[in-house]
């Protein structure tokens, strides 16, 4: 296969024809910078839309409670729903294998003290799966466990934040903290990948803030993870059925968003995929349809080069080249300019893409656009598909044509 | 060498065919220096072609070096023209981005002979034709006269059985068809077989033997006081 004298042919030709080798593999390079630009960007979009949503667990659900705003069954509008220990265990019980995390969550702002250091702070009473639920990743210590909230123990897990704002450099890890006027022990440090709030954050046991804090069952929202199992209809489903069962159990108007709403990650999820769906069949169309240009262009350009060429085909067949071999040196040239200039395309979009990198998250929601190794790969065979095809076609045309009348050509 | 037997080719012109060769019987012996006279038109450039296996005729025989030629496909043709034609145009026909070099190595490229033997045989054969000076020159830095001596040297490099030569000299003036001319002398007297068309006296006269072409049958065939010379 390798054939240095060929090679040397190929090299010759292209070099003495420098401006249509340039504006041939000008037209692929084009093409596939902007199928690659297009891509990139696509896949850009879909890690915006996949990131904002990612900081907390992909399965996640809330159910939320706040006022009525219809009347119902004689109770009026405007009564303030409250959400109890009871209802907690309803759901985990008539829920059971549909939910992979539950966590009960109690929202209070109370200022934590060390020595000092004092702020307010947002603090969650929270069960031991929320951890999973708001993906809360332990940097030291550890997070609450069952035995904590059996005990109802005085713990507090910080934000990283926090432990910036109070300890400074220092450990914090097993210091006792003031939280609005009790001493909490510091059992554990966490960060999160949401935003810098999301590490502002302490969580404390659900048991010991109900005790503490008017010791009654009240809970402000209950947090769930559905099965992962379960397909994102099946989970939507479920969302709605624990909703309406929860507004029937208490007493509010099946309709009534406002007193009783599940927000259920499924739908967002779902909304993702189509439009991520929508968005690969657009990018596809028109990045297909720009390679397809472009081997057009390549096409058309190879049709004229052998036109232009037919009379050397003719010199050549008349010394004894066989037709083979001149559709296989045309068809060499062909794949050899469209695979450097594709590369070039590829290189330089890669490029551009990475330039590019996080800069327009900000504004046009694009978040590292890139594109895969597939993509890649797949770009390189049609390439070189599109070389031999785009040289193939014309050059076995030329190749026989009769060499008396490839000699008459001018 | 060559021998043709009731040879008939038409063109097909739109609905019509226009009939060349109206049945040519010709025979030329190994050694022999020929050249076919006749007006345009006459078809002594398609009888050429056809003897160069550049076109295919549509009835009787063709024998080359005792081959009858027939069913050709182009890649059997070009083996065939590799192995035992030379071809010298009126035109040149030489390759305009490859030096004189390189055209004149080219048939020895398409033999399968490797890089290094062809451009030394190459370049004796340049000297042969006294352009070893010029070997590394694009053809439009040649004069004409040089073109047609690099496109002979091209078509003597692959010690062809036959050399065809279509009006080799009708884009030189005088001293230069002189030149050309004694070249093919020369390489007659080597022994190979030359073959040239052309319509100038002149020329036909420096041949040995003469062709007459009229309306696609031979009018006339007869030896030179130049062969008698010898």
């Amino acid at each position: 296969m390798f054939d240095l004298d060929r090679w040397r042919e190929i090299f010759q030709s292209i070099n003495k024809n420098r401006l249509r080798s340039v504006m041939s593999g000008f037209t692929v390079a084009f093409a596939i910078l902007l199928f690659t630009l297009l891509f990139g960007i696509a896949n850009g979009l879909g890690n915006f839309f996949k990131g904002a949503f990612s900081d907390d667990a992909q399965n996640s659900m809330f159910v939320r409670v706040w006022k009525t705003s219809k009347p119902y069954k004689g109770l009026q509008t405007g009564r303030r729903v409250q959400l109890k220990n009871a209802d907690y265990n309803f759901v985990a019980d008539e829920y059971e294998n549909k939910i992979q995390y539950q966590s009960a969550r109690i929202y209070k702002n109370f200022s934590i003290k060390y020595k000092s250091e004092a702020s307010t702070y947002n603090i969650r009473a929270v069960n031991p799966d929320h951890q999973f639920l708001e993906k809360t990743i332990i940097n030291e210590g550890r997070y609450l466990n069952e035995r904590d909230l059996k005990e109802k123990s005085k713990v507090i897990v910080i934000g990283r934040l926090i432990k910036k704002d109070l300890f400074g450099e220092k450990p914090a890890l097993n210091k006792r903290v003031n939280v609005n006027g009790s001493s909490f022990l510091v059992i554990g440090v966490f960060s999160d990948d949401g935003n810098d709030n999301e590490e502002r954050i302490a969580y404390i046991p659900v048991t010991t803030s109900q005790m503490m804090y008017g010791n009654n069952d009240y809970i402000s929202q209950i947090n769930l993870g559905y099965n992962p199992e379960l397909s994102t209809d099946a989970a939507i489903a479920f969302g709605n059925k624990m909703e309406r069962d929860l507004r029937k159990r208490m007493g509010i108007h099946p309709d009534d968003q406002s007193a009783l709403s599940v927000r259920n990650m499924a739908e967002a999820n779902k909304f993702i995929s189509t439009v991520s769906l929508a968005l690969l069949f657009i990018i596809g169309f028109i990045g297909s349809g720009t390679l397809i240009a472009g081997i057009i262009g390549i096409s058309n350009i190879m049709i004229f080069v052998i036109k232009e060429r037919t009379k050397e085909f003719g010199i050549r067949k008349a010394l004894g080249a066989k037709p083979s071999s001149i559709v296989g040196m045309v068809v060499q040239e062909s794949v050899l300019i469209t695979t450097i200039a594709g590369y070039a395309g590829l290189t330089l979009g890669i490029y551009i893409l990475s330039l590019i990198g996080n800069s327009l998250e900000e504004d046009y929601f694009i978040k590292d656009p890139s594109v895969s190794s597939g993509i890649v790969i797949g770009a390189t065979v049609i390439l070189i598909l599109s070389g031999l095809i785009a040289g193939y076609v014309p050059a076995k045309r030329a190749a026989n044509i009769k060499p008396i009348v490839a000699l008459r050509a001018d | 060498m060559i021998r043709i037997e009731k040879l008939h080719k038409s063109y097909p012109i739109g609905k019509d065919s226009l009939h060349v060769l109206k049945g040519i019987d010709l025979h030329i012996k190994e050694g022999e220096f020929v050249s076919i006279m006749g007006s345009s038109g006459s078809g002594k450039s398609t009888l050429l072609n056809i003897v160069g296996l550049l076109d295919i005729h549509d009835e009787g025989d063709y024998y080359l070096n005792g081959q009858l030629i027939k069913d050709m496909n182009e890649k059997k043709a070009a083996l065939l023209r590799n192995k035992f034609l030379g071809f010298i145009f009126q035109s040149f026909n030489l390759i305009s981005y490859k030096t004189a070099l390189e055209n004149v190595a080219l048939p020895l490229y398409y033999k399968g002979m490797n890089r290094k033997d062809r451009l030394k045989i190459a370049l004796d054969y340049l000297e042969k034709v006294g352009l070893k000076d010029w070997a590394n020159h694009l053809p439009n830095e040649l004069s004409g006269g040089q073109k047609q001596r690099v496109a002979i040297a091209r078509a003597l490099v692959t010690k062809p059985k036959v050399v065809l030569a279509d009006e080799p000299t009708g884009a030189l003036d005088s001293t230069t068809t002189d030149n050309v001319m004694d070249l093919l002398k020369d390489i007659n007297d080597e022994g190979m077989t030359v073959f040239v068309i052309t319509h100038e006296e002149e020329v036909a006269e420096q041949t040995k033997r003469i062709v007459r072409l009229k309306d696609g049958l031979i009018i006339s065939d007869e030896l030179t006081k130049a062969s008698k010379a010898v």
